[in-house]
């Protein structure tokens, strides 16, 4: 039996972290974005050079040079966004450098046949001649992977492989897994999914701040464990959100946001909704059912065709987003990277934009000033690297969010919309951010908040509104009784209608 | 810099003559005083055309708008009864500067308004403007004597060209315009992400549109100094081929082409380079024709030594060789801890 183990005792960025893989077993890397889960993997597969330590594969030392180097050892990866060549067949992909070559030159029929029965060892059945760009993402990923069988690994990378993927992809790919398990490959796969986690792996290993926490078999510890040696802090802190619909709103003044009749075409039927001070609009649907479209309405991203807004009872016209900075109202776009980030500029530049574009270009806001509020919201929100002068680019997804977060705050406004806001970032800072929201909500802020995690929908919001088809179908004041099911539900019975 | 003072040195060394200045009556002259001079109106343009650079934008038409300013300059001292009136040359020239302010305002209203893609949208003038400073002159290079216009280009202030305080002048104004106020920064931000600076609250339209009517008022200016030079209105030479120039002294500075973050003391460097590349080709006798060649070549030169890729290329030899340096994760961590630059 062959016995793949690798070691690092002491890697810089990662501080003296030892990680055993052997064959045959399929391994989960966990920790938070920064606690060094990508530079291992970089460092596996060649792409960094080790400052010290030893990597040692099926017993031999190893040093990588580079990638190519990593894939000789029998070490092949998948990344998140399949570095597959789009314009090529699906055949030509799999075998991509490793055509059946004859006296001729390259025998296609040969190359695609084979291409099929490796296809076919995964379970994986399409037209090897059809074009890559033509299959989903879920298929795409499953050929990467035969495209690895072929390259005769021994060691699969698998990084953050079900992102994109539904369910029943999901699925798919696992049964893959396990198939290549039972054929000794070991497999490294890497999630923020914990459930997926649980269901596919045989062993976990958590890092934490760059050093080796510990390996434990999957049965060996609970979610809350694992969660807890992630974050190394109680998991106390998501409980302490208290539940949120233990506190009641007062409805009786003018509400600070009233939607009647919105709608755009293409976008959002005709809408109504009111959101009072103090309290959480959570929103929750699929993705499609028009959340976005509708908030974007609101806060004049995009022109409304009907419909009336009104901000504490006075009828406005907010059809660009200066109308609604001006009126206190800010949001945070799902895409923080097109249309949140402004990636070269500084963390300090960041934060102020919000408020420096409100004042308009003539009036700087001055260094003193600057520096107490990024200080403040560094602080506040514990944003790390709590340098200001970072680059945005260099922060965790986690961190950037943070930002952007700090961003609207500064501008003091009375509405705060979030759209996805802890989409892809680690639990630490997701835990962090409710909790703000849950603070700033207390403290008199309206927020509508959009998550297509349900479990946070319910932990945060005072009252839920469920969209489908680009029509809201349920608004509920939220309850201890209601739970994720129970929307779940409501989703399912309108779409059965 | 490097590029600028190996330049510099090359010419001494050649000409151990470049680097004298001479005084006579009150006044400095030389090679060094010569570039000083000759360079404002590339500087004024390269200014301009820095920030708009910034914005993802582009202004091809600086070389007609030159030639524009002139032209109606040139007419309305030439129509003007007292010619040698410090007024009347401070009317054409407020008007002259004014309609290429205009122009420039024109050319931010396709491009922020209309949504027209910079390049097409300045086009239009790049093609017609010199057809435009034509009609002005009524088909004639219009030619004036006034003695004050002509100390514009010509002239001396406290020993120094009076040209050179227009480059001076510009630099300082725009330099306190962009880092004083938050003009550089929205600027910036509009730049690097017009989606997210405007959901930010950033009045990008607006920012945009100014900035091309900074372009068209420097250019104007410009093409004053032009005029002044060679006492005429010339609309086929006024300012020929000078935005390729100010884009190259652009890109020479540091600031990409694809916008975003900018440095105006680059562009100053590369507006230099150039300047002092023409004046070593002039010396080194090489017929006009063969000048962009030259020219050409020692852009390359620069560009390839600001380039990462080559700058990584040249480390890793230096590393095979065997040369024993640490080797660092990426360099992530420079990246992180970098500071800004500013200006």
């Amino acid at each position: 039996m062959r016995d793949i183990s690798i070691e690092f005792p002491g890697v810089k960025a990662l501080d003296g972290v030892d990680f055993t893989l052997r064959s045959g077993e399929i391994h989960s890397l966990l920790g938070e974005n920064g606690a060094g889960k990508s530079t291992l993997i970089k460092a596996l597969t060649g792409v960094y050079p080790i400052d010290s330590g030893t990597i040692r594969v099926a017993g031999t030392e190893r040093t990588f040079a580079g990638t190519a180097d990593a894939q000789s050892a029998g070490i092949a990866t998948v990344y998140q966004e399949v570095n597959l060549c789009t314009n090529l067949t699906v055949g030509e992909n799999v075998m991509l450098g490793h055509e059946v070559r004859g006296k001729l030159g390259i025998n296609w029929r040969a190359t695609h046949a084979k291409a099929t029965t490796y296809l076919h060892q995964l379970g994986v059945d399409v037209d090897p001649r059809s074009q890559l760009s033509s299959h989903s993402l879920a298929i795409q990923q499953l050929i990467a992977i035969s495209r690895a069988m072929v390259l005769d690994c021994s060691l699969l990378v698998l990084d953050e492989p079900t992102s994109s993927l539904d369910r029943s992809e999901v699925e798919q790919l696992f049964a893959v897994m396990r198939r290549l398990r039972s054929r000794n490959v070991a497999i490294l796969f890497v999630s923020h999914f914990l459930d997926q986690v649980y269901e596919i792996s045989d062993q976990m290993t958590v890092l934490r701040n760059g050093k080796l926490v510990g390996e434990y078999h999957v049965g060996e510890l609970s979610r809350s464990e694992l969660i807890s040696k992630m974050l190394g802090r109680e998991l106390a802190e998501l409980e302490s959100i208290a539940r949120a619909a233990s506190r009641t709103i007062d409805r009786t003044g003018d509400p600070i946001l009233r939607v009647t009749g919105l709608s755009r075409k293409g976008a959002i039927e005709p809408t109504d909704l009111d959101v009072y001070d103090g309290e959480i609009v959570g929103f929750a649907g699929l993705l499609g059912s028009g959340r976005t479209e509708l908030v974007r309405v609101i806060y004049g991203a995009d022109r409304s065709d009907h419909g009336v807004i009104e901000v504490r009872g006075k009828s406005v016209r907010l059809s660009t987003p200066r109308h609604s900075s001006i009126h206190r109202i800010a949001f945070s776009s799902e895409d923080r990277r097109a249309e949140g980030i402004i990636s070269d500029l500084t963390v300090a530049e960041n934060i102020v934009l919000g408020i420096q574009a409100k004042r308009g270009w003539l009036r700087r806001v001055s260094s003193a000033q600057r520096e107490e509020v990024v200080a403040q919201y560094i602080e506040s929100l514990d944003i790390r690297p709590n340098t200001p002068n970072i680059l945005m680019r260099n922060l965790s997804g986690g961190n950037q969010q943070k930002v952007l977060l700090a961003r609207w705050l500064a501008t003091a406004p009375q509405l705060l919309i979030l759209d996805e806001p802890t989409r892809g970032i680690d639990i630490g800072a997701k835990a962090e951010i409710q909790r703000e929201i849950a603070k700033l909500a207390e403290a008199g802020l309206g927020v509508i908040f959009i998550s297509s995690e349900l479990d946070e929908v319910l932990r945060l919001s005072q009252r839920v509104v469920v969209m489908r088809d680009r029509r809201k179908i349920a608004e509920f004041d939220n309850h201890k009784s209601f739970d994720i099911d129970d929307i779940v539900a409501l989703i399912a019975k309108e779409g059965a209608a | 810099m490097g590029a600028l003072v190996a330049l510099v040195l090359l010419n001494t060394i050649s000409r151990p003559s470049f680097l004298s200045i001479t005084v006579k009556n009150g006044q400095l002259y030389g090679s060094l005083i010569d570039i000083l001079r000759d360079s404002a109106p590339l500087m004024l343009v390269a200014l301009g055309m820095t920030l708009v650079i910034a914005t993802r934008g582009i202004d091809l038409s600086v070389g007609a708008l030159m030639a524009i300013s002139g032209s109606v300059a040139l007419t309305i001292v030439s129509r003007s009864s007292s010619p040698n009136r410090i007024g009347t040359i401070l009317v054409a020239i407020g008007i002259g500067v004014f309609i290429t302010l205009l122009f420039g305002l024109w050319n931010g209203f396709l491009v922020a308004v209309v949504g027209i893609q910079p390049i097409i949208a300045t086009l239009v003038l790049m093609l017609g403007g010199r057809g435009i400073a034509f009609l002005i002159t009524g088909g004639f290079i219009t030619t004036i004597t006034s003695t004050p216009y002509a100390q514009l280009a010509q002239g001396h202030l406290l020993g120094l060209p009076v040209a050179f305080f227009f480059s001076v002048g510009a630099i300082a104004i725009v330099g306190v315009l962009v880092r004083k106020t938050a003009l550089g920064v929205l600027t910036e931000s509009v730049g690097i992400n017009p989606s997210a600076s405007r959901l930010a609250g950033v009045r990008s339209r607006g920012i945009i549109w100014s900035l091309y009517g900074l372009s068209g008022l420097l250019a104007g200016l410009a093409g004053i100094l032009y005029s002044s030079n060679i006492m005429a209105a010339d609309a086929n030479n006024a300012g020929l081929n000078i935005e390729l120039d100010a884009i190259l002294a652009v890109v020479l500075g540091g600031t990409s082409l694809a916008g975003g973050k900018f440095t105006l003391s680059g562009t100053v460097i590369g507006v230099l380079i150039i300047q002092t590349l023409t004046s070593t080709i002039t010396f080194l006798g090489v017929p006009p024709a063969v000048t962009p060649v030259f020219k050409a070549i020692v852009v390359i030169i620069v560009c390839l030594s600001q380039s990462k890729r080559v700058r990584q290329y040249l480390g890793r030899i230096r590393r095979i060789r065997g040369a024993k340096r640490p080797i660092r994760l990426s360099g992530l961590e420079t990246e992180v801890l970098a500071e800004r630059k500013t200006v």
